[in-house]
């Protein structure tokens, strides 16, 4: 697979170990002549300097056979310009963009960016979750946030101790998906019995987050 | 009572070239005319009889184009300085907004390509330029 990162600072040089580490044929272009010179001194992969959103500079970049672009720089017009160039002249179907502005996310998909993540999203998100309820370890929104990934710890006094799984009145929109118990991971079934310190992954649509947490601790805070 | 003639354009970009162009088009206040820059500066461009609005304001958020009344605009222009902000406005009024007429400035020719087919006019003063020079040059 053909991987083309445009832009972006230190996120480009873990994205790149990550990628040629799986085997992928890396092309990075940046316009930071400096980092470059790092990247290219790192990496086995090729190093481009100049504006990603200029045509000419992918082409001679050798975009034409790449599978996947990412954009990654700081304004969020050039990454849209990035993605369309990359979808319209040259027919790559896997366009990602990084926007700040939360609401691009909508506008570049209906502008056809293929996937569009924002980090201002995932951070505020996080930090949201994080300060409202001390019991939720990790949470993750997928799916363009229409889907978060939970961990919940479970202690003694919260009342679906000692429940299977089945018998828990639990919202329609989420699901247990599996149980962490000493480093173990079960996956859930209905019959699975709920014990002290067991940490839940709970998949749930984000409106419903509130009753999963009543449901399992037995009080909102 | 608005006639048929009268249009409702907004200029994105209040510099040389949208400052120069809103002066032009407010002329005689044939048309109602908003302009929207970043840059509350921008605005001393525009002739002291200027009598549209001016909103200073980021293009690029949808709230500002909604303030603008983007979704009952005639004519949408993009005339900032930076390519890849004019055709992201531009898309965004054509696209999202369905105005009928979007027209956005273009410094760098090898990108019109991508947009001729969004139905997006586009301008490039540079190759305007260089047409006029030819022409002047080939003169004689």
């Amino acid at each position: 697979m053909k991987i083309f990162i445009v832009g972006g600072s230190k996120e480009v040089y873990f994205l790149a170990k990550a990628f040629i580490s799986r085997g992928y044929d890396l092309t990075i272009v940046n316009e930071n002549e400096e980092f470059c010179k790092r990247l290219s001194r790192t990496f086995k992969a090729t190093v481009v300097k100049g504006d990603g959103s200029k045509p000419y500079m992918l082409e001679d970049a050798g975009i034409a056979d790449a599978d996947m672009v990412i954009a990654l720089t700081e304004n969020d017009p050039d990454n849209l310009v990035v993605c369309q160039i990359a979808e319209k002249i040259y027919g790559i179907k896997k366009t990602f963009a990084i926007v700040n502005d939360p609401e691009n996310i909508q506008i570049f998909k209906q502008l056809g960016v293929d996937t569009v993540i924002s980090t201002t999203n995932i951070i505020s998100s996080l930090i949201e979750q994080r300060a409202i309820v001390d019991d939720i370890q990790n949470l993750m929104p997928i799916a363009e946030d229409k889907i978060s990934l939970m961990e919940v710890d479970v202690a003694f006094e919260h009342p679906v101790r000692g429940k299977k799984i089945h018998e828990i009145d639990f919202p329609k929109d989420a699901i247990i998906s599996c149980i962490v118990r000493h480093q173990e991971v079960i996956i859930a079934k209905g019959d699975t019995q709920i014990m002290d310190k067991d940490r839940l992954v709970i998949m749930s649509k984000p409106k419903v987050q509130s009753e999963v947490l009543k449901c399992i601790r037995g009080r909102v805070d | 009572m608005l006639n048929k003639t009268e249009k409702y354009v907004i200029i994105v970009g209040c510099g040389r070239l949208g400052g120069h162009l809103a002066n032009m088009l407010g002329e005689g206040k044939k048309n109602s005319i908003v302009v929207i820059d970043k840059n509350e500066a921008s605005f001393e461009r525009l002739n002291a009889s200027f009598s549209g609005f001016t909103i200073e304001a980021n293009a690029l958020e949808i709230e500002v184009l909604k303030q603008a009344k983007i979704a009952s605009a005639d004519v949408v222009v993009a005339t900032t300085n930076n390519d890849n902000i004019n055709i992201m406005v531009a898309q965004i009024a054509k696209s999202i907004f369905g105005v009928n007429q979007v027209v956005a400035r273009l410094t760098d020719p090898s990108k019109e390509k991508v947009y001729s087919e969004l139905n997006i006019e586009t301008i490039s003063p540079t190759a305007l330029s260089a047409l006029e020079f030819q022409r002047i040059i080939l003169r004689k």
